[in-house]
């Protein structure tokens, strides 16, 4: 079976890694090229929260998402399964007992519980939140181990314009607006820290009823500091006001963030759907894989499998959206 | 029903579009309040460009009238910009004046508040002023040209209530011919209701319906409580006495045992 992949960022990716398992003949097209900064899979966190997430995501992202660590360790991708920790500032701690109201999969641990699991953290914080079975990976790694093996099945990242083939699969995020008029963007900001004096070993969430923020281990005192969520497709520059809050919110998390090199600051906008959640939207020979919001890492390997069954086997995805305009 | 600047709107119930889990579930919340005015804020979303245009084309589908407001404005300059850039994009001369004067309580700065009003209601605009329950801002912002008042309830997003019921109830006593909004500090239905039943005109909400675990279904509570506490006003509440007085009488009642 011939199918032309468009696009090469994580969904792109997963799908057409998907689809090589399944013995397919692949093409893959990025106008761009191979993954970098041009995608925004590029600026993720690489949390797989799916317990986190449901604080205000639907049940179908936590339930999807739970596969994902696997499906990403099966690739060979370095996948650290050391779960991820809530905390809250003093006078926020009952933003904790509504998070842990409103997910399952976690345990409220005392501080020296806390300190037992990340000794920096030691005397900061009264309580945490702990959801044991969550992961983080490296997303620039991630996608390029899939370019990776790609390679090694004769599937190279071609520039030129797309080759029609018997089916194409659409996974051009928020390029593909021009198709799917429901598609928007949700800008993120982030930084990329350098800190010498902090060792975490898993995500940090720091609930705040203004600004919440995360903290992403990626090994040798680098941190992916994240994220703003912004009802805008802007992709070209961050703030002021949202980089000075996100580093205020990590200088409250441990004041050794004080003194941190900002290695980088990046920016984005993710593709989503009304509903945030993605979507599979057939037309002709064309199917659309897109709409994965802030979810890339944890749903893009469930949308590639449910994708990959639809072109080789046919059917009717849980993921798949009819009456699309 | 109160007017607003001449309009009359079909429901006391103003809300605001920011903090939802997703634009799916806010329209949802829109659908089962009945509310009739969105409040939308212009920084955040729109920056320097227009890029914000899929959230305000969902706005717009809402059908609701769109309050435009001001918020995380320090200064006259800033509300002012704001304020005519939201004219220009959404076509509406309302706008709720929001300047901050205290980055912790997010507490309005009286007096930048009224000069922005003044400069404001001058250039044509119909201004409905976040205050507190101040009575006397509230006079000079009426005499600036205001003719809503929007005190709040409590801090905003704090969702304690009406923290101070002597104050509001004096303020709505000294003016009660002016149109007022209950904005900011509403954390449960009823708070709304009680707002309504001591004459308020209006409530806003933000963050107690999109903050709820099911926004959809508080916005619903909140339209339920809101109604009850206007239905309650109109329908004239007994005082409260300190006489017991027992609503069947017991005297001459046959003893049976």
């Amino acid at each position: 079976m011939n199918i032309s992949v468009i696009g090469a960022g994580v969904a792109g990716l997963c799908v057409a890694t998907e689809l090589a398992s399944r013995g397919a003949s692949i093409q893959l097209f990025d106008t761009h090229g191979e993954i970098a900064a041009h995608a925004c899979s590029w600026w993720a966190g690489g949390m797989l929260a799916p317990f986190c997430e449901s604080e205000t995501a639907p049940e179908i992202v936590t339930r999807l998402g739970q596969a994902s660590a696997d499906w990403w360790a099966a690739q060979g991708v370095n996948v650290t399964r050391n779960g991820s920790l809530i905390v809250a500032l003093g006078r926020d701690t009952r933003e904790l007992d509504q998070f842990a109201r409103r997910t399952t999969d976690h345990a409220m641990l005392n501080e020296e519980q806390l300190g037992a699991l990340e000794p920096d953290l030691q005397g900061r914080f009264s309580r945490a939140l702990y959801f044991a079975n969550e992961a983080h990976l490296a997303p620039r790694e991630a996608l390029q181990v899939l370019t990776r093996n790609l390679k090694s099945h004769g599937v190279e990242v071609q520039t030129t314009p797309a080759v029609a083939a018997a089916t194409t699969i659409d996974c051009r995020g928020l390029s593909a607006r021009d198709a799917l008029k429901d598609l928007r963007g949700v800008k993120g900001e982030m930084l990329l820290l350098k800190c010498a004096d902090i060792n975490l070993s898993r995500p940090i969430r720091l609930v705040h009823p203004r600004i919440p923020i995360y903290l992403v281990p990626r090994g040798d005192g680098v941190f992916m500091l994240g994220a703003t969520q912004i009802e805008s497709a802007d992709r070209t520059r961050a703030t002021v006001r949202s980089i000075l809050e996100l580093l205020s919110a990590a200088y409250a998390l441990h004041p050794a963030f004080g003194e941190a090199e900002i290695l980088e600051i990046g920016v984005d906008a993710r593709p989503a759907f009304p509903n945030n959640v993605p979507r599979i939207i057939r037309r002709e020979n064309t199917i659309y894989a897109n709409g994965l919001f802030r979810h890339g890492f944890l749903l893009a390997p469930a949308l590639a499998r449910q994708v990959a069954a639809l072109a080789i086997d046919g059917g009717k995805p849980e993921l798949m959206h009819e009456n699309h305009s | 029903m109160a007017k607003f600047y001449g309009i009359e709107l079909n429901s006391p119930l103003m809300l605001g579009t920011s903090q939802y889990p997703s634009p799916a579930i806010l329209e949802e919340a829109f659908k089962r309040s009945g509310a009739s005015v969105a409040t939308v804020s212009l920084r955040r979303e729109a920056g320097n460009s227009k890029m914000g245009g899929d959230f305000w084309a969902l706005i717009q589908s809402l059908n609701v009238k769109v309050l435009p407001n001001t918020a995380g404005c320090y200064s006259i300059k800033e509300a002012v910009t704001t304020a005519q850039m939201a004219r220009e994009l959404f076509n509406t001369s309302w706008i709720k004046l929001e300047v901050i004067g205290h980055s912790d309580t997010l507490q309005p700065d009286p007096f930048q508040l009224v000069e922005a009003a003044r400069i404001l209601v001058d250039d044509g605009f119909k201004v409905f002023p976040y205050t507190t329950e101040d009575v006397v801002v509230a006079e000079r912002l009426l005499r600036a040209g205001c003719e809503v008042l929007m005190p709040w309830g409590a801090p905003i997003g704090t969702g304690l209530g009406l923290t101070n019921i002597y104050g509001l109830r004096t303020l709505r006593a000294q003016f009660p011919d002016v149109p007022m909004v209950i904005d900011a500090g509403i954390g449960l239905p009823s708070h709304a209701s009680m707002a309504m039943e001591m004459g308020f005109d209006a409530v806003l909400i933000n963050t107690a319906v999109a903050k709820a675990g099911d926004p959809p279904a508080m916005a619903e509570a909140f339209a339920k409580a809101i109604a009850a506490g206007r239905l309650a006003r109109n329908a004239d509440p007994m005082e409260p006495r300190d006489m017991a007085s027992a609503s069947t009488p017991v005297i001459g009642k046959a003893f049976l045992s």
